[in-house]
Order: structure tokens, then sequence, then C-alpha cells
């Protein structure tokens, strides 16, 4: 789904989004709340400039629009693959842009995300995973990487990595796994506003994803590791 | 083990912390074995690959995690990441100086694929969640392996980092740049220019680390210390100042194709000179040139 018809679905009640490069950003009405929108789109590579561009949304919304819900609206095919962007130092960018979430969700601004393409690893971690609950359209794909460059990178053989995406959520790409794994809270498929709805409603700020993980079957272990980490 | 870059990560805790003040939390005889190498015929760690627990630096009360760069590049799987994760939630209930990094990793282990990247997430929301609740994280990194990927973003997050002239911090690594767009756009092999791009100095002199150290256990374990009592919280002010910052850099550094030219860009007449100086040498002259 093309993000227009996304951001029309979810803002029964309106916005002004709008492309700019591979930028999203607006604000969207949905029933009576507002939410800043901020995003990308053409499965846009992640760089310096993009980052930022991002993260002074979300600084504009905390210091002019104080609680404001925020938005994240995610296609992307990861970070920049670029000499210059590590030059410049883009894990530092991301790491800013993940904080201003932060920051955010502690001054009490209700950090949503929907993943409507495609969602790949760096470009994701910053913004989308950062999110209270993060959401995915059920077509969307969702990975680390695809499963020929991580036999290169791995040295494993293809067909054994192919043979166990079929099996194991951990492995395999797409939306659903990761709800498995509690990562992505839920499919949305059906009435994208009343879903938003409920998702400014019900999102905890507190980072539950273990316990969904945990729950749900895909991702066993990470949660009673976590417990006896903190306690034992 | 005087060198830090040589040091496992046991030998680096014992370096660093204060002598008899440790205690290993889920130590090896715990078992901890990641639950995805096996279907992969891949041999397993007792602590996958990082030794989480809790001692003293400088009589300062500190909650410590250190990666294991031997096992696996220090890379971040379901286990490794809920241990580090499990660290942080400790320190909601303990009274700590902050919490200690001792970073060396690839990032996500590509080998446990989606269970790696969502560990490495949940590291950097429980840096930054620590941090807005006022709880100083510093990060160290001088392996061999260096520290890249998501867990590039996750040092990104902390409160300091230090660093030695041998440590690279970086996002993708040159070889992944290699991979995906050629030798032409990032030369993997050419090592000068990998530092020139993600080593100490270069990062020291972006403003990108802190403190920049020699390669000894004594300096790292000095500047942590140093680090620990100096950080600051975050703010909407902070935030506000980095974004200013960052757009300045990205104006003023852009245009450029290499790390001599913003040397020369930040004052240093003999750019290709940079990696030829020392430690105290190269902080020395930086003074009133670093780009933070």
């Amino acid at each position: 789904m093309d993000w227009v018809t996304v951001a029309e679905r979810l803002f029964d009640r309106g916005h002004d989004i709008v492309a700019s490069g591979d930028l999203l950003s607006g604000v969207g009405q949905c029933g009576d709340t507002a939410f800043t929108v901020v995003g990308s789109t053409n499965h846009a590579e992640i760089g310096v400039e993009l980052t930022l561009a991002m993260a002074k949304r979300v600084i504009e919304t905390m210091r002019d629009h104080p609680g404001r819900p925020i938005l994240f609206l995610i296609d992307t095919q990861g970070q920049r693959l670029r000499h210059r962007d590590e030059l410049l130092g883009i894990h530092h960018y991301m790491a800013h842009l993940a904080q201003c979430v932060e920051l955010a969700r502690s001054r009490g601004h209700r950090v949503l995300a929907l993943v409507y393409d495609q969602a790949l690893s760096g470009g994701f971690l910053a913004s989308g995973m950062m999110a209270d609950l993060c959401a995915a359209l059920p077509d969307a794909e969702i990975r680390v990487m695809n499963l020929a460059a991580m036999a290169r990178v791995t040295r494993l053989p293809e067909e054994r990595l192919t043979a166990l995406a079929k099996t194991s959520p951990v492995f395999a790409p797409g939306a659903g796994n990761y709800v498995q794994m509690g990562a992505v809270d839920s499919l949305w498929d059906d009435d994208l506003a009343a879903r938003l709805t409920a998702a400014f409603r019900d999102a905890s700020p507190n980072d539950n994803r273990r316990e969904l993980g945990r729950v749900r079957g895909g991702r066993r272990l990470a949660a009673t590791i976590a417990e006896r980490a903190a306690t034992e | 083990m005087q060198s830090y870059y040589e040091a496992t990560a046991r030998e680096r805790v014992a370096g660093i912390l204060d002598a008899g003040s440790w205690r290993e939390i889920l130590p090896p005889t715990t078992r901890t074995l990641s639950p995805h190498l096996a279907a992969l015929g891949l041999p397993a760690a007792f602590d996958d690959g990082v030794v989480i627990g809790s001692g003293t630096l400088d009589d300062l009360p500190v909650l410590l995690a250190s990666q294991e760069g031997g096992f696996m590049g220090g890379a971040v799987g379901e286990i490794q990441g809920a241990k580090i994760v499990g660290l942080f939630e400790r320190a909601k209930t303990q009274d700590i100086a902050g919490i200690v990094l001792l970073l060396e990793t690839g990032g996500v282990r590509l080998q446990e694929a989606n269970a790696g990247l969502i560990a490495v997430s949940e590291v950097v929301r429980a840096i930054c969640a620590t941090r807005v609740r006022g709880v100083p994280v510093v990060a160290a990194i001088g392996g061999k392996f260096g520290c890249f990927g998501g867990m590039g973003i996750a040092a990104g997050c902390c409160t300091r980092i230090i660093m030695s002239e041998e440590g690279r911090l970086g996002l993708s690594g040159p070889e992944v740049i290699e991979t995906a767009r050629g030798v032409e756009e990032f030369d993997s092999l050419d090592r000068a220019l990998v530092w020139r791009t993600v080593g100490g100095k270069h990062r020291f002199l972006m403003g990108d680390c802190a403190i920049l150290v020699d390669d000894r256990q004594a300096a790292f374990r000095a500047a942590l210390a140093r680090a620990l009592r100096t950080g600051e919280d975050l703010s909407l002010t902070t935030v506000e100042h980095e974004q200013q910052l960052l757009e300045t850099r990205l104006a003023r550094f852009g245009a450029y194709g290499d790390g001599e030219e913003i040397w020369r860009d930040l004052g240093f007449d003999k750019p290709a000179s940079v990696p030829l100086l020392a430690t105290d040498a190269l902080v020395a002259l930086s003074e009133h040139v670093r780009a933070a």
C-alpha cells in the first residue's frame, strides 16, 4: 500500500502530510487526536540527512506541541551504505534520533510506528523499533538482510538458511515473525483509524517486547534471561 | 595484561575495576547458551560472548558488561542481548554511579537474524531510558573488532565514549559497504583509509568520542572513572544542542570525501601527519580545533 492510501485510511479527519524527497512529514488527525507524522517512502536509504530531518520533527513536536503523539511511517531498505555517511558518523546521527524518541516518550508523548512497506535493520532501529508500540501491515517486509547476503557474511549455505526460514521465525523475513517474537505488536489488516486509536489508548511506555515474545512463543528465552540478570 | 586491545573480555574487567570488587552475574557455570546456534551446527559459549556483573571503579559502584570479540566477533544474539538488557533492569533497583559498557562487537549476530536485531534494539532502548533517568552510561571501544552495526548506534546513545586510536566505531562496517557498493566506494583492505574513516582519532576529532586514550588498560580505567563523574542528563536542551552540532557538521564537512580534508578544515595544516601523532600530542593540538 502506498503512503497516501495509508495516510487517508489512518487519518479519518484529514492530514497535511507531504513527501519531500524520501521524507514524510506532517500532521494527521485521527478522531480527536492530532499526530505528528514522521517517516520515509520509496524504500528510503536512511542517511545522515534523513535522520537529522526526522530528529528535527521530533524535537519540534516536544518544543511546540507538548504531549502530542508521534507516529512513524516506516518504509526503508536500511541505512545508507556509503563511505561518506560513515565518515560523517551516521551511527551518531541515528543515536541522536533514538535519544530524541526516548526523550519524547519520557515527556509524555506516545510514540507509535507502522511499517507500511518495508523495514530493514539499521534504518528501523532508531525509529520504529524505538516506538512504544510498532505495528505492521500484513504484507510488510521486515528483516535484517536478505538470505543470500546473510549466507555470504556468515559463510553458511544459503539452502540451509532457506530451509530454516521455513520453520523458524528467527530466520524468516516477514512481519508475522516479528509479531511472534514480540517486536511487532500486531498486524493491522482492517480499519486503520480504529487501530491507531486503540494503539494510542493502549500502548505502554515500557519496553514489553521480551514478554510478548515469551507469551507468543517466538522468542522464549530473552525475557527469562533478562529477569535472571536483573535479580540473581 | 597491559594492552586493552589484546585483552579478553574478562581480562578487561580485571584491568578496569578495583581489585577484588567484581561479582559476575550469570557466570559460565550457569550455562546461558544461545538456543539458535546448534541448529546451524555452530558452537555456543557458556556466557554467550558477554560478561556482566557489578563492582567498583575508582570506588564508584557500577554495573558492567564486557563483550568478548573472540566469540563470534562480539555479535549480539538473543541471550547476549538479554543479559545486557537485564543488567540495565538491575540498575533500576540499585544505587550505582553508572553503567560501564566495554564494547567489542560487529552488531547484530546474523546467525540469530531477527532475534539479534530485536536484542540490539532492546539494548539501544535500555541505554536511552537509563540516561533519561539520570544514570550515566559510559562506553569503552578499543578492541580488535571495533563497534559496528546497531551497537554503533547503542554506543552513540551513551553519555560518554572512550576510545583508543586502535578502536573503530561506525554503523556499517567497511566490508559490508564494499560488498554492497564495490571496492570503489570503500576499500575495506585499505587499513589507513579505514582508520581515517572510523578510527579512534577521527571519531575524537569529530566529537563522536569524548576521551581519546592510549591502548593501556590503566588509561581506559582512568578515563572511565572521569567519564562517570562528568556526564550530563538527556534533556530537551541537550538534544536541541546536539541537533545543531550535527547540522553544522553536515553543512561544514558534508562535501568532503576523506578524513584528511576534514582535519585540514579543522585547522591541521598537515593532516597527513595526524595518524602519526602520539595520543597526547593529538589531544593537545586538538584543544581548539575539535568539531564539537
